[in-house]
């Protein structure tokens, strides 16, 4: 089926299978491969991206599904050289090491604090349960977050 | 001029080590993320098929297979199996140590032997059709008995390898057992289980790889997530009888290993096979439960351990007993039972100690390294003995350690199971730990709330522990220093990072040593082309064999750009300084004229600039050190544990990035907590994997975990010249022991002495109505 979708603030329309994912059509058609796969069921995080703003698992959206709407990956997060600040506090916090979750980590985090903007470190444990990661042991993500929302 | 006369006095820097450098990695992961294998878009790929592994879904089995349906299918390029593949050698073991009969086939040659083995290669146009192909495979099977518990295995009822003649991979002693415990006034005998783990790095395996050329002129390139690139391309061209220089191997971004990836996998070689059968690109990237099921797991030991002593606290004789479950094809896994013997004493004074292991086979996923690799499962065993020894004669577990740790002055030493330890102050670390933890508070607290009869039990645990890295044997490593023409450099390394930030502590080290910028210098590495030779990075050898080869590369390069200096000074090189500040050279007591990095450069070979390649060897393993306190609450009434706090002494000596350090061993603790607190990979009785993906295997969230408090402690190495040790693996195995003893003393006082991991609150809930008390 033919979809139109605005990723990173550029329409594209792309021919997909039905059952084509969400990541897979960012990853394989489009060929933004920040979005990873790190699981096969919904737990990891690593593909979450904004779709209409809001954080979801691409990995368990179907893409035929996205039509008319836009999607954010971390591709298209930064204005230019300005980077958002949550790419800001992962940076200045060490909050990655291997980085094959900081995509979707980030990008969840950036939905976390559009939602509660002065989060507590609790609160910023429990938004993230749905994005793992096994290199931090979280600790430096949580204080990224905490030093984005400054 | 003038302003050179200016800085004219500034020869003396202050150095970089030390200090708290951000990576240079970061910037590309948080804007267009890292380039894993599944993300190239190389275009010597471009066009490649898809290989699907239809896999075992029966323990052991005798197997027929029929792929005449998915030969025949649309968008099918070929589908291979065991037979296909009969006219080449097996594929070599993956270590030496491994009985060639323990080997495993390319694909299942009529047996399998666990859930996960590859059976066929489906190749397609597209990955979905691969899947949908694989669908169309007929398997028969006949079952065979399924030999899950290693005890079983090493029976040797039912052999996994006839030809063989035993489950038994391989065995590893030291000490006598005679009259071991003789003269003791108090001996205490406990089984503990080392539970399977999954390693779970979040990026799975994945492997690209093209043929470029003819006959024998033909070079294979292979792009896979790996540790060790030069490993593992001697591996592939052992495999398919090449010379290494045919063989080009890239690691490009990796996502994570923690020792699972270190060489290749039995896929990874497959790839190269197929390809060249099929003349194509070829492409596979595994789904997470085939990575749960297939990349192998760690731990797996079943342990007896025996500690004996005096009623005063005094420890004399420990004997350790190791089974080793080594899963169906025997690899790191089998060998493991070396490191923990190795290991064994740990931190204590011990007159006499005896280890007993042996490695068997099972119908599992074969047992790999898993960060740490042998030795959380040593400090696991005598952490635990020690606090049973102390249950037994009432003493607090701290006094119980403290009179047994090694002296600060009794080093080096040399233990009774034979590990050179280097340097240490044990009771140091654990004064620290103690102090930061607040110790004694915890203890009044935890003693608050049993009298009031709070159901929230507070449980406090220790850890002592000292660890081997880089070793066993002396390590070496490669690195190049390349300045060049315009006074920037490369450096080569012959580790290969995935995560732990070398090009920062890399190019920091180059930095100190050249007096250039660190935003001038560039780090390369896991490419087999570009980098000569290198051992890769596993067993938390990076830093202190590559990054001093590094070191010792600049000071080359210094005492050949001196050289260089003196002839266009037309001084004497021993009369040439260079000055670190301005990043040139000049002659002593004529610092207004400098010659720049790039001049001297450039005056060696105007194209390539200044080249040294240097091999840093070891005078010995080191052995990094620490303590562990951990806090937990345990509810009484349903066994539920929450990890209250984690404050731990690592001492690895001196740091070059703390950013780095730190981070390493967040992740290290964060691992350790989980295997204590959350992880295991279960089977059936039958062999069926129970943990086949991240919904059923209890991988902790952040949701699950606290900050954990870390204290500084450097006492350095003599045994290479940056005094460093490994610190990757400090956190799973000081800390797994530190929350297992925090939750046993939960409820020590109901009369448990010890739960196995990990300590689920059902687990928890039965030692307490066990211990026949439960709270009120």
């Amino acid at each position: 089926m033919n979809l139109t979708v605005t990723v990173n603030g550029t329409a594209h329309t792309v021919d997909v299978e039905d059952r084509t994912l969400l990541v897979h059509l960012l990853r394989d058609q489009l060929d933004l491969t920040a979005t990873n796969i790190g699981c096969d069921t919904t737990s990891c995080g690593a593909c979450t991206v904004l779709l209409d703003g809001e954080s979801v698992k691409s990995c368990t959206v179907l893409a035929a599904s996205v039509d008319g709407r836009s999607v954010t990956t971390l591709e298209g997060l930064a204005e230019g050289e300005r980077w958002h600040r949550v790419q800001e506090g992962f940076r200045s916090m060490h909050g990655l090491q291997c980085g094959f979750c900081t995509p979707g980590m980030v990008m969840a985090a950036v939905s976390l604090l559009d939602e509660n903007p002065s989060p507590t470190a609790d609160e910023v444990r429990q938004g993230l349960e749905g994005n793992l990661c096994r290199c931090t042991g979280y600790h430096n993500i949580v204080a990224a977050i905490l030093e984005a929302a400054k | 001029m003038a302003q050179r006369a200016v800085h004219a006095t500034c020869s003396r820097t202050v150095s970089i080590l030390g200090t708290r450098v951000m990576r240079v990695e970061d910037p590309k992961f948080l804007t267009t993320g890292g380039v894993y294998v599944d993300d190239l878009r190389d275009p010597r790929l471009a066009g490649a098929a898809h290989v699907t592994y239809v896999r075992s879904v029966m323990a052991h089995a005798r197997v027929t297979v029929d792929v005449s349906a998915a030969a025949a299918a649309d968008g099918v390029v070929a589908v291979v199996t065991g037979a296909d593949l009969a006219d080449l050698a097996p594929p070599p073991v993956p270590l030496g140590f491994i009985p060639p009969a323990l080997g495993r086939p390319w694909l299942a040659n009529g047996v399998v032997r666990y859930v996960g083995e590859p059976i066929a290669a489906i190749v397609t146009e597209s990955r979905y059709a691969g899947e949908d192909i694989a669908e169309l495979v007929s398997v028969d099977y006949e079952p065979l008995p399924a030999v899950v518990d290693p005890r079983a295995s090493a029976t040797d009822e039912t052999l996994l390898f006839p030809d063989h003649g035993t489950n038994t991979a391989l065995a590893f002693e030291a000490g006598s057992l005679d009259g071991l415990f003789d003269g003791c006034e108090v001996v205490v005998t406990q089984q503990i289980t080392n539970q399977r783990v999954a390693p779970v790095p979040l990026e799975v395996r994945g492997t690209a790889c093209v043929w470029e050329g003819d006959g024998d002129d033909a070079r294979l390139t292979l792009w896979a997530s790996t540790q060790s690139p030069h490993g593992a391309r001697d591996q592939i061209a052992t495999a398919l009888s090449l010379p290494p220089e045919r063989v080009h191997f890239i690691a490009p971004d990796v996502g994570g290993g923690f020792g699972a990836k270190f060489g290749v996998s039995i896929e990874d070689l497959l790839l190269a096979v197929l390809s060249q059968r099929l003349n194509r690109p070829m492409r596979w990237t595994e789904t997470r439960t085939e990575n749960m099921l297939g990349m192998g797991h760690g731990r797996a030991q079943l342990q007896t351990i025996t500690i004996g002593g005096s009623r005063d606290g005094r420890i004399t004789a420990y004997s350790l007993d190791v089974l080793q479950d080594s899963g169906a094809y025997p690899h790191f896994g089998a060998v493991l039972p070396f490191m923990t013997q190795m290991m064994a004493t740990g931190t204590y004074d011990i007159e006499k100690i005896a280890v007993r292991t042996k490695s068997v086979v099972t119908n599992t996923a074969p047992v790999v390294a898993y960060r740490g690799a042998g030795r959380p499962e040593a400090t696991a065993a005598i952490e635990r003995a020690v606090d049973l020894f102390a249950a037994e004669i009432g003493l607090d577990p701290v006094e119980v350690r403290r009179r047994n740790l090694f002296a600060k002055d009794a080093f080096p030493l040399t233990t009774q199971v034979g590990a050179a330890y280097d340097s240490g102050d044990y009771v140091g670390a654990l004064d620290a730990v103690l102090a930061a933890a607040g110790y004694d508070e915890l203890r009044a607290e935890q003693r608050r709330r049993r009298e009031a009869g709070d159901n929230r039990l507070l449980g406090i645990g220790l850890s002592s522990y000292v660890e081997i890295t880089a070793g066993p044997e002396a390590g070496t490593e490669f690195a190049r220093i390349n300045v060049k023409p315009d006074g920037s450099v490369v450096v080569y390394t012959g580790t290969s990072p995935h995560g732990q930030g070398h090009a920062t502590s890399f190019a920091m080290l180059a930095a100190d040593e050249l007096g250039v910028p660190i935003e001038r210098i560039t780090v390369v590495h896991g490419d087999t082309d570009l980098v000569a030779r290198g051992g890769g990075t596993g067993g938390s050898r990076s830093l202190q064999l590559g990054g001093a080869a590094v070191h010792q590369g600049a000071l080359e390069t210094v005492d050949r750009a001196r050289e260089l200096a003196g002839d266009l000074f037309e001084a004497a090189a021993g009369d040439i300084v260079l000055d670190k500040a301005r990043g040139g050279f000049h002659v002593a007591g004529s610092p207004d004229d400098v010659r720049g990095w790039a001049e001297v450069a450039a005056s060696a070979d105007a194209e390539h600039g200044l080249i040294v390649d240097t091999d840093f060897t070891a005078e010995g393993a080191t052995f990094p050190f620490g303590a562990h306190v951990a806090a937990v609450e345990v509810d009484a009434e349903t066994g539920k544990v929450t990890l209250v706090s984690m404050t731990t002494v690592d001492d690895a000596g001196p740091v070059i990035n703390p950013v780095v350090v730190e981070g390493q061993r967040h992740g290290g603790i964060a691992q350790g907590v989980a295997q204590a607190l959350f992880e295991e990979v279960r089977y059936d009785e039958d062999g069926n994997p129970q943990s086949t993906n991240l919904a059923d295997y209890a991988f902790p969230s952040a949701a699950e975990l606290p900050d954990f408090t870390l204290v500084d402690m450097a006492t350095p190495s003599p045994l290479n010249p940056l005094g460093v040790k490994g610190i990757g693996e400090a956190g799973t195995i000081g800390a797994t022991p530190a929350v297992q003893n925090a939750v046993v003393d939960a409820v020590a006082h109901l009369g448990v002495r010890h739960i196995e991991m990990p300590t689920t609150a059902e687990r928890v809930w039965r030692a307490i109505q066990d211990a026949g008390k439960g709270t009120k």
